[in-house]
């Protein structure tokens, strides 16, 4: 778990007077335990796992777990980049149009241009950095609001990706069929590459420089700022951050499908991210959230997808369900978020 | 923007003390100018600082006191005049710059980030580094220890500063600065909004530092019997420019109280004026 100020609190001062009384290791455990900002979506994704697995028995198999972890790792991958923006203040819309338009991109270069299967691959990563430079340029530098600015931007990948794609899906080029196991066509790849990104990126928002000033950069701009910390730099770091996992994605699930598509990931894949994000405990306003907790949340949302529709509910009140999950959620992360306050007054 | 050349800075001495320059001074402003749009905050501001003093910055507010430690904090740049460190003059580019050179600051709004620990805010942007991690426990262990030295008392080193008092984060900003080995001290405001209680802890940090009387420090605050009593020397600055300049032992608190009210009656009759 992450170790911020707050979860660290259990060496903060006692109350005056209080009685010497020590807890028990249970409770000092469990007490702990909550304090982790990650807590309550974690319950939450292990009660609806457990659930589901006691309530259907094709749920935990291995076919369908491949499909969760499927579900998952792409909502996981982006929310990376979600949290890291969210935390220093941003929000980035058009990271799904960025994920969208990575594989075709692969697919112009490698069979319209003759660019080589691997540069073609770095090529499409690369777009994606370059988006998030954009998006970084007009909401740091120019000054316009990211929410603005990244919808602008979706706009413009989604209408360049209609317009040359013509709408209709593609072939995965032949010349990267075998490097694309490795990105998505294997059955745990896409999840193995979600659980070492988290990893890396939970080391680089709670143990780095990096995630300090992100932190900074969020919870008080003109005070990091004042402080030396280069917030322009941090910010289009951040975006580019997002630019690239949206990319990555794109492409993943392209492999993985063995097929393009162009109504591939859109708004619906970053709402997914920024959902798990905030049911993960990254606060919308800046300063606060996790890497982790944003896997998590991810995991409850995937979860029902997949658990709901092995129940054989349909898509169409599917939404339902999730909307209230995702309240129900919020509603216990914030009373949480609320009983760790209290403890820490006392 | 700055008028002329960027000169380096004089050579730290053997012993790590800032040298002053020949005339004593560590710092000088001089023909200081700074406007944003139309609002001119600084007309001419000629100021100095000498090795170990604490000189006392007065001045109603808007005065452009807190535009003036900005500038010498590089933070921001002034539109013309120079600044002198230790005889040489100087071109700020950034606050990392001036901290290099051995200048901090604490700003009014104190600068710390509330969903940081206390040694992390103590530590912000000079973080010691295992690379590529945070090296957090000898963070920790240090500024446990600093804020000990210093007399600070906090629950622990790991609490967020938002749930610290007034002037407990006040004492944190404080001693970040004073930490890093600042020759030049820059205080906006330490006393703002501050019961007597806490400002007396802040005043206790100040105190100790002129004792030691390595570290000069220009202080900003509104209670001229708090200023008097720390301070060896007072500017006011009125319009944008320095218009008294006295050892703090041959003013007083009656005077400056009859200079602001002065100020206030002056611009009490340009308003009537204006409006009749």
């Amino acid at each position: 778990m992450s170790e911020t100020a707050e979860q660290r609190a259990d060496t903060y001062t006692p109350r005056p007077g209080a009685p010497p009384s020590r807890p028990g290791f249970p409770r000092r455990a469990g007490a702990l335990f909550l304090r982790q900002r990650e807590a309550t979506v974690f319950v939450v994704a292990v009660v609806l796992f457990l659930y589901f697995t006691f309530s259907n028995s094709a749920f935990l198999t291995k076919d369908n777990m491949v499909v969760f972890t499927q579900d998952l790792a792409p909502i996981a991958i982006i929310a990376i980049g979600e949290v890291m923006l969210l935390i220093c203040g941003e929000i980035d819309l058009s990271v799904g149009f960025i994920y969208a338009f990575a594989p075709f991109l692969m697919h112009y270069l490698i069979d319209f241009y003759g660019v080589p299967g691997i540069l073609a691959i770095v090529l499409s990563l690369l777009m994606g950095v370059v988006v998030g430079w954009v998006n970084a340029f007009l909401t740091v530098t120019v000054g316009v609001p990211s929410f603005i600015t990244t919808l602008g931007t979706g706009f413009v990948l989604d209408g360049i990706l209609l317009t040359t794609s013509h709408g209709e899906p593609a072939q995965i080029p032949n010349a990267v069929v075998g490097i694309g196991h490795w990105f998505g066509t294997y059955a745990w790849s896409e999840i193995v590459w979600a659980v070492v990104l988290v990893a890396i990126f939970h080391v680089v928002l709670t143990r780095t420089r990096w995630g300090l000033h992100t932190i900074a950069v969020g919870g008080n701009s003109l005070g990091a700022h004042e402080a030396g910390i280069n917030v322009a730099r941090i910010k289009y770091g951040n975006f580019m951050i997002t630019g690239f996992v949206g990319a990555l994605v794109g492409l993943q699930v392209a492999f993985q499908t063995s097929s393009i598509d162009p109504s591939n990931g859109g708004y619906q894949a970053m709402f997914y991210s920024v959902t798990a994000a905030v049911i993960g405990g990254t606060a919308m306003l800046g300063g606060v959230g996790t890497i982790l907790g944003a896997f998590f949340g991810a995991a409850v949302l995937a979860v029902l997808t997949d658990g709901f529709s092995i129940q054989g509910i349909s898509a169409n009140p599917l939404n339902i369900i999730f909307g209230v999950a995702i309240l129900i959620a919020m509603i216990a992360n914030v009373s949480l978020a609320r009983l760790r306050g209290e403890g820490r007054a006392r | 923007m700055t008028s002329g050349p960027a000169g380096p800075p004089a050579p730290a001495s053997p012993d790590g003390d800032t040298p002053a320059s020949p005339d004593g001074d560590v710092l000088r402003a001089e023909h200081i100018a700074k406007r944003f749009g139309a609002v001119t905050a600084l007309v001419d501001v000629n100021m100095r600082l000498g090795k170990g003093e604490v000189l006392g910055l007065l001045g109603d507010n808007g005065a452009g006191k807190s535009t003036l430690i900005k500038i010498l904090c590089g933070f921001q740049p002034q539109d013309s005049g120079r600044i002198i460190l230790n005889g040489q003059e100087v071109s700020f580019k950034s606050v990392d710059q001036a901290r290099s050179l051995g200048i901090d600051v604490v700003y009014q709004d104190l600068a710390l980030i509330n969903q940081l620990s206390v040694y992390h805010n103590m530590f912000l942007n000079r973080e010691r580094v295992r690379w590529p991690l945070l090296a957090n426990r000898s963070m920790r262990k240090a500024a446990r220890q600093y804020l000990d030295e210093m007399g600070v008392n906090l629950p622990s080193v790991d609490a967020e500063v938002s749930r610290l008092s007034g002037g407990q984060r006040q004492a944190i900003a404080v001693a970040r600065a004073v930490y890093t080995q600042a020759k030049i001290l820059l205080l906006d405001e330490p006393l703002a909004a501050m019961g007597a209680k806490e400002a007396a802890m802040i005043l206790d940090l100040v105190r100790d530092l002129k004792r030691k009387g390595e570290v000069s420090i220009i202080i900003i605050a509104h209670n001229y019997g708090q200023v008097l009593e720390i301070c060896d020397r007072v500017n006011l600055l009125q319009h944008g420019e320095i218009t008294l300049d006295k050892p703090a032992a041959e003013t007083s608190v009656q005077e400056l109280n009859d200079i602001v009210i002065e100020e206030y009656r002056a611009a009490l009759q340009a308003r009537h004026r204006a409006a009749g």
